[in-house]
Parts: structure tokens; sequence; C-alpha cells
């Protein structure tokens, strides 16, 4: 029964005991305990007394108890060290092979890892010079109308106020606004400024340095402004500005002080600061919206919270001023929560953002796409050491008579894989370097959030990045090795399981390629998909047409100038331009009053229509050319027709109908076919297009396609004519729609990257491998040769394994891309190509023509060798 | 110079481990200061009196024979040394002579 079976204490606290103590104590000690476990036992339960042996284990963790630290001479300690880098050493020198296709695949991996760090590190180090900077908090608004919820950075000015009246524990609050600014006159001289407006605790809760002026009041009374050293420099050059005046528009500011420059790891960028009150007067005087409740775009509250105030605490005390308020609202729910200084860079993607912010979830991706990449940098090193285990295991063998326990194995080839991977770091380190500038320049965005500069503090994380790797890289080798024992290996080398771990090796192999195929598969589809969307035939054309921004000029004169310009063959005017994803939106009525519904809208004047060939398939273009505000008619898509049921599905009965639109009524004249206003990825909704004059946006020229160049001198010399200040702002169509998309680019760009490392790292893990087993087989093909083996038959046979292994991984990528992308991504656009089977076939050839390429050329070389030069040696 | 001083707590101790003359191990010291001092006496700090005891020479240890009954794991017995002895008796007779000192009619006062 089990009676009979020794009832023993926990194993864990047993072994920690034997651990600590001193060896001369344990005997007795371990004796005691086990004595009054006996007993504990029958007086007190077998659980209780198990407990109880722990609890006495852990009281004896005494000075007096523990064992002192082995090692107690600290030159044997060094000596070891010194021995492993010596061993490492001539290891690494020996088997160049080996290193070098460890070395180059960890520093092309590694410099991926590099740039993640900085990018993290910059992310991370946002706003660090405020000294308040972890009391700082912003207020940020939920708004939840109709069932959608939109999260802003901005907030209302009335909770603003009502939080810092209420609401214990706010030590200083400050409002901003953007806004500010515009073209700042000093005299004869224009400068355009962009700013901030601010109220006047700025500089209690920022801490942006004041050169001149006061900061208790530089920002208190209306019609102040605060200029950065360089605008100053701009407007005044080199002399004082303080107190003088600054024109913006018709209103006069008075210099009231000069900042520092804004630091680049800011998330307020501004070029100059204007005082809150001034809107605040503006604002009064205006109607009661600037401090309702409900208006909550464009303002901004931050607030110091005094020491050992309890964030928890002010989110409970704002809940109770959210509830009452939106009591008085009707199918709008306004919540507000507090969001500290250091989320913002890195948190949620907020509407209305201040600043730049990267959403966490795309720095994850990235992080997680460069983990992938090391790791199969690692796996690399993982299979390579454990495939020549023959080699080194007689050396291992060695060490282990000669006296070396299992630790020191352990450290032995640790340092060795530390070792290599700190080599990789220096040369990871210098791609990092070349690779920076081409990262910052993928994306205007990413240049505005991050500098990437080297530090101090980043070199210590990269080493320590490269020691981890050089850990991760060697723990299973070093296990592995640190396993044999002597006399396996000296009584009969055969008897050790080399291919112990052939399965481990294969399903690395695997994994590996199973991610380079992800990646490729991935960036073909990718770049498929978005060279589909940036040719995408949205139902006019986009073909030489410039958009020239007015930035506030008159456009009929700038037409009149253009007209002039032969290469210029046709000119129009809209409000903005669509299909870049902005959109115009208001809601319009037809013949039921409660029915409203969201439709997108430009103003457009009557050449429009022809300059982007717009089809119409009902009706006329606007017939009649009225002043502004006098419009009567207006032009529409199909959808909106569908949408309201106008005319009953037939356009020409649409035509005279007549809609509300922004309280005035307007006649549809003419049916647009559907075209995409919108991108792509939205699907095509209500559009109306609407006359006039002077909308003020934009300038559309269909330019003649010879005389480009010329085009552009004209058109250029034309701008000069009608505006000094401003530079011409003129795109084409086209690229406009390319840089529409340009987050795809980046993407597709950066996936394209990661997919050329991962396959580069897994054909040289291939080739490492291919190398290793060949030459362990070199006998064995030299006998088969002789037996009349054909050079066909040998190459066959040596890479059928690893043919097996590429076509595994690629049944299990292109399936999970395909799948990912059909009911994960491309389910998110409205209209997109289907996904071809000649994308995945492409992606799987790419690899394994890579592939055949490393296996061909060692399986060649090893089935054309001499039979008998091989069979000869030994 | 360290440990030459006995304290009140190694004082039983070292009087228990005269007392149990060859028995003296330290769960049985346990057990014989729990019976006669009244004191909850924790193996943990037995052990820790021990030790110090023995640092200061006033008792020695050997060990004895594997029991069963601790896991094969053997005891340690403690003897008083004639240091530890001397300590002992200087103690008494410390005490001895401030007891002398008393008249008997002030302590039955009281």
């Amino acid at each position: 029964m089990k009676e009979n079976k020794p009832i023993n204490p926990p194993k864990w606290a047993n072994a920690f005991l034997e651990w600590y103590c001193r060896p001369e104590l344990l005997e007795d000690l371990q004796g005691d305990l086990y004595e009054l476990f006996q007993r504990n036992i029958k007086t007190k339960g077998i659980k209780q007394a198990r407990l109880i042996y722990s609890i006495d284990v852990l009281k004896f963790f005494r000075p007096y108890m523990i064992r002192k630290p082995k090692s107690s001479n600290p030159f044997s300690a060094v000596n070891m060290v010194s021995s492993h880098l010596k061993t490492s050493g001539r290891s690494i020198m020996r088997h160049k092979l080996f290193s070098a296709i460890n070395i180059t695949g960890l520093a092309i991996s590694m410099c991926v890892g590099l740039l993640v760090i900085a990018f993290l590190s910059d992310l991370l180090s946002y706003d660090k010079f405020h000294l308040k900077k972890d009391r700082i908090y912003r207020i940020i608004s939920a708004d939840t109308n109709n069932g959608g919820t939109m999260t802003m950075a901005s907030s209302s000015v009335s909770a603003g106020r009502k939080i810092v009246q209420t609401v214990p524990g706010i030590e200083f609050s400050v409002f901003l606004q953007r806004g500010f600014g515009g073209d700042a006159a000093v005299g004869e001289t224009i400068v355009p400024v962009s700013g901030l407006w601010a109220s006047g605790s700025f500089f209690d809760v920022f801490s942006f340095p004041l050169l001149r002026g006061n900061p208790a009041t530089a920002l208190q009374k209306p019609y102040s402004l605060v200029l950065t050293e360089a605008s100053a420099k701009r407007l005044f050059g080199n002399n004082e500005a303080l107190g003088k005046i600054v024109k913006f528009d018709t209103s006069n500011y008075i210099v009231t002080g000069v900042l520092k420059d804004i630091p680049k790891l800011s998330h307020l960028q501004f070029e100059a600061l204007g005082s809150f009150s001034t809107i605040e007067q503006k604002g009064a005087n205006a109607d009661g919206d600037f401090a309702s409740w409900e208006n909550i775009y464009s303002n901004y509250t931050y607030f110091v919270l005094s020491k050992n105030t309890d964030r928890l605490k002010v989110q409970v005390a704002i809940d109770k001023i959210c509830a009452a308020e939106n009591a008085s609202l009707k199918n709008r729910k306004i919540a507000i929560s507090i969001q500290s200084l250091k989320e913002i860079p890195l948190g949620k993607p907020l509407a209305n953002p201040i600043g730049p912010a990267i959403p966490a979830i795309a720095v994850y991706i990235l992080a997680a796409l460069a983990f992938v990449v090391i790791i199969s940098a690692c796996f690399n090193y993982t299979n390579l050491s454990i495939a020549r285990s023959l080699n080194r295991s007689k050396e291992v063998g060695i060490r282990k008579v000669i006296g070396a326990s299992k630790k020191h194995v352990i450290g032995q080839f640790i340092t060795e894989s530390v070792l290599i991977s700190l080599f990789a770091l220096v040369f990871a380190f210098i791609f990092f370097l070349l690779i920076r500038e081409p990262f910052l320049s993928l994306d205007k965005f990413v240049q505005e959030v991050v500098v990437l500069r080297l530090s101090p503090q980043l070199i210590v994380y990269f080493i320590l990045f490269a020691v981890l790797t050089g850990l991760v890289a060697g723990i299973i080798p070093a296990l592995f090795y640190s396993r044999i024992t002597a006399i396996q290996v000296l009584n009969n080398l055969s008897s050790l399981k080399i291919f112990r771990h052939v399965n481990l090796r294969k399903s690395l192999i695997v994994v590996q390629y199973t991610f380079s195929l992800i990646f490729i598969s991935t960036t073909i589809i990718g770049y498929n998909q978005y060279k589909s969307f940036i040719t995408y035939d949205l139902g006019f054309s986009t073909d030489n047409v410039l958009n020239i921004k007015m930035q506030g000029n008159n456009s009929e004169l700038f037409v009149k100038e253009l007209s002039a310009i032969p290469a210029v063959k046709e000119v129009s005017k809209s409000l903005i331009v669509s299909s870049l994803g902005s959109n115009y939106g208001t809601q319009m009525k037809y013949k039921d009053p409660m029915d409203s519904a969201r439709l997108l809208l430009n103003f457009i004047d009557e050449h429009y229509l022809s300059v982007h060939r717009y089809k119409i398939i009902a009706g006329t273009n606007f017939r009649t050319r009225p002043v502004n505000g006098q419009e009567t008619e207006a032009l529409v898509n199909e959808q909106l027709l569908k949408r309201f049921n106008i005319g009953n599905g037939d356009p020409q009965k649409a035509i005279g109908e007549v809609v509300e639109i922004d309280g005035k009524k307007l006649m549809i004249v003419g049916v647009l076919k559907d075209f995409h206003y919108g991108t792509p990825m939205e699907k095509i909704e209500p559009v109306m297009f609407r006359y006039s004059s002077e909308p003020g946006g934009y300038v559309n020229a269909r330019i003649a396609t010879p005389n480009v160049t010329a085009a552009l001198t004209g058109i250029n010399e034309a701008w000069r004519k009608i505006d000094k200040v401003h530079a011409l702002d003129a795109k084409f169509y086209d690229e406009q729609i390319e840089e529409a998309y340009k987050q795809f680019s980046v993407i597709v760009k950066v996936i394209g990257s990661f997919s050329l490392l991962a396959v580069v790292i897994a054909s040289m893990g291939l080739f490492g491998m291919v190398v290793y087993t060949t030459e362990k087989r070199l006998k064995e093909i030299s006998i088969r040769k002789v037996m009349g083996a054909t050079e066909r038959t040998l190459i066959y046979l040596m890479s059928k394994n690893f043919l097996f292994l590429l076509v595994l991984s690629a049944l299990i990528a292109l399936p999970l891309t395909w799948i990912f992308f059909q009911k994960m991504v491309l389910v998110k656009f409205a209209y997109h190509q289907p996904l071809r089977l000649s994308e995945q076939l492409l992606s799987f050839f790419i690899v394994m023509a890579i592939a055949c390429t490393m296996i061909g050329f060692q399986t060649l070389k090893v089935a054309r060798s001499n039979p008998a030069i091989v069979l000869k040696r030994e | 110079m360290k440990g030459t001083h006995l304290g009140e707590f190694e004082e039983i101790v070292l009087l228990t481990i005269a007392a149990l003359i060859n028995e003296a191990y330290s769960v049985a010291i346990c057990d014989e200061l729990s019976k006669h001092t009244g004191r909850n006496a924790k193996l943990g700090v037995v052990h820790a009196v021990l030790n110090r005891l023995e640092e200061k020479n006033f008792v020695k240890s050997k060990l004895g024979e594997a029991t069963n009954a601790r896991g094969g794991k053997r005891k340690r017995y403690y003897t008083v040394t004639a240091v530890g002895k001397a300590a002992l008796v200087k103690s008494k007779e410390m005490r001895d002579e401030l007891w002398s000192r008393i008249p008997e009619r002030t302590l039955k006062r009281i």
C-alpha cells in the first residue's frame, strides 16, 4: 500500500536548502528538518507538514547558514573568462565559413534591430525635458454621436474650465488652440509663421525655456506674442524683438517673449504662441459656441497634477462632470478622460492630433518583423553549431577529461556566441548608419517623428541587445554540447547521437522559409494592390492635370494669367481636390423633410467637368454662372439618385428635381456617371457638385504633354505676378494620388526589405547546412560514384531532403498569406484587385530559385569530386 | 575579544546540553527546552544559538550515526567543553553571590 512509501518534503525546498546551506551544516540541519517533518505529518497532516517544512527552509536562509560564493579567488574567474575568450577566438578563426555565415546573418538582422531600438528610444524620450513631465496630463474626449465613437486629443474649453475649477489636486492648467499665425508682417518683411494660441500659465505647465521676457506675464494680455528664436530672427534679424509690434492680418501683436527653439522631440511644435486671451475676447464677442460643452474640436487642455494626487480619483471627478453635462444632450455623449504626457507619442491614434503620434500597433509590428528576422539569424547559428558537432564534440570530450564541468562548457559556447554577436554588432552598426538616412526619408512623417541620433545611452542599449542576441543564439548549442560526456566521445564517436537533433534542425529551416515566403508573397501582393490603386480608373481623367493651391489669392486673376500660356490647354477652379482621401461633406434633404443624408460636396466652376473629362449621363453642365451664394443648380452622381430614389432609377427623370441643402433649394441639372470622390478603399457615396465662380481652393490646369517644363516655368511666372510672398504650390494630380497612397508604398517598402533580409539569412543558413551535410557524406558519395551513380542521381540524392523542406514551408506559408489577405486585409477595401495565384507562385519560384542555386552549387561541387582522391585520404 | 559573554538563552541551552548528556542534538534540545521552560523553542532559534555557542567554544559537536527516522541523515551531538563549563560555573557563582547579598527579610517584603 501507499503507507510503505516514505512521504517526502517538498522537492524544491530541499533543493533550495542544499543550494544555499553550508555543506558542513547541511547534513544535520536537513536531518533535523526531516525529523520534525515526520513528526508534523502525524500531528498536523501531510499538507501542513510540507508547508511548515518549506517555511522552515526559508527561515533558515540566514547569514550564518549561507555558504560562501564558491570561487573565492577572483583571479581564477578572470583566467577562465580569458581562456574562454581565447579559445572562442581561435574557433571563430578556424571555422571561417561558419563564422562568416553567422556574422553576416546576425549583422544584417541586427541592424534592423538597432533601427527599431533607436526608433523606440526616440519615441520614449519625447517630452523628457519638461520638469513636471510625470505630472502633466491632457484632457481628451470621446464623442459618441449616433452610435459612432470618435476619440480626439482635443476637448472643449468649457470642460477644461469646469475640470480645473472643481477637481481637486490640479496645480496649473493651460489651454492651447491651433490656428494661430498666418503672414506676419514687420514693416516690409512678410514671413509666414504658424503657431498656437496658449493661455497664461503655459510656462507653469511646460518647461520651454524663455530667453527674453517674463514667463509669468508673457501670455496674459490679449494680443501678446511669444516667438521662437528662429522665427524672431526671420522677422527681426539680429535686432531686439521684445516689445516690438508684429502685424497678423489686421491685428497688431506685441512681442512679449522669445523662446529657445523647440526641441525636436517635443510633441508640441510651433513657431509662435499667441495669447489665448485674444481669442477668448473674440469668442466672447461672437456667438456662444466658443464656450459650449459640445465644441470639442479645436481646444486642447493640459494640466499639472499635484504630487500624490491619484489619477483615478481625478477621473472619477471628471466622470461626474460629464454625466451632469451630457444629461442635456440628445443622441450624443461626450466622455472625457485624461492622458499622461508619456502616453501621447506612442498612444492610440486620436483624431485632431496636435503633435505626431505613432500608433503603438505600428511599432509593435515593426518590432515583431525585426524579431522574426533576428530569430531567423539565431536559428542559423543554432543549426550550424549543431551540424558541425562531429568536429566539436571531440573538443568538448577532451575538455571534460581535463576537468571541465558542464558549466564550463556552457560558458565556453555562450562566450563564443556572444563574441560572434558582438562582431556582428560592429557590422550591424555600420549598416545602421547606412540605412538610417533611407529609413528617415521613407516618409515625411517618419522624419517628423524621430531623429535616430546616437547617444551613449543608445550605444549601451545596442551592446545589451547584441549580448542578448548572442545568448539566444548560443543557448541551445551550449546545452547540447554540455550534455556530452567524455567517455562517449573518447570511446566511440559513433555512439554519440549526432543526428538526434535532426528534427529540430529541420523544423527551424521550415520556420525560416515559411517566414521568408510569407514576407515575399506579402510584398508581391501588396505591391500589386498598391499599383492597382494608383492606376485605378476613378471614373474621370487625371492625366496631365496640375492642381495649384491658391493660398488665399484670387483665382480669377490667376486663371487669366494662365490662359495666356500656350501650353496650358484648359483651366478650371475647385474648392478641394477629390479622390485623395479628404472629404468635404454636408447634409441634404429631398422631398421628405425628415430624411436627410450625408453627401460629399465640391464647389467647381463650369470648366471643371471638361478638364477632368467627367461623363454626363443625363442633363447638362451648369447653365447659369451666378455670383457666389446665388446658385440655383447642382450636378449629382448616380449614387445620390439611388439614395433618395430621385427619378425612380431613370437619370433623365431626375433632371429638374429640386433638393434642399444648407438651407438652399437647388435644381438638379445634370447627372454624372458614378466616380470615385473618395479613395477606392471607400464605397462610392452620394456626391454633389455645386457652382462657384470663386471656390478659392485650387486651380486645375490641363497641360499639353510635350511642353511640361515650359508650361511649369510659365505657371511659376504667372504665380509670381499675383503672389510675392508664398511659393507656388502646384502638383500633378497623378502624383498627388501617389502621395495619398504613400502609406501603402511605405508598408510595401518596409515589408519588401524585411523579406529580402529574411530570404538572404535563410539562404545563408541553408547553404551552410548543405555544406556541412554534404561534406559529411563525401565518402558515401564517392563510393556511390565508384559504384556507378551518375551526377544527376547524386545531386537528387543530396538535395531532395532540402527541397522537401522548402515545399513543406511553401505549403504552410502560401495558404496562410492567402487567407490573411482574403479574410483580413482586403475586406477593408471596397474596391480592389482580386488575389491572383500567379502572385503566390511567383514568390514560391523566387525563393526556390535562390535556394536551388545555393543547394545546387554545393551538391554539384561534391558530386563532381574525384572519388579516388576522397577515398585515398585516411 | 568576541564571545566570552554568556547570554540568558545561551545559558539555558548550554545547561540543557549538559543535562541531556549524550543525547544532546538539536531536536532533542528543542523538546527539552519546551518541556522544562515552557517556552516554545523554535528549531531555527536553537540552531542559531548552537552555532554561536560553538563559535564561542562553549560546546563542541560531532556527527553521530545515521538513522532512518531522519531520512538517512546523521545527528550532530553537542557536548559542553571545559570553557563552557567554566562559563556556566562563573555565571552560577555570580548569581549565588548576588542572591546571598539579599537579606531574607527584604525578599519577603516584596
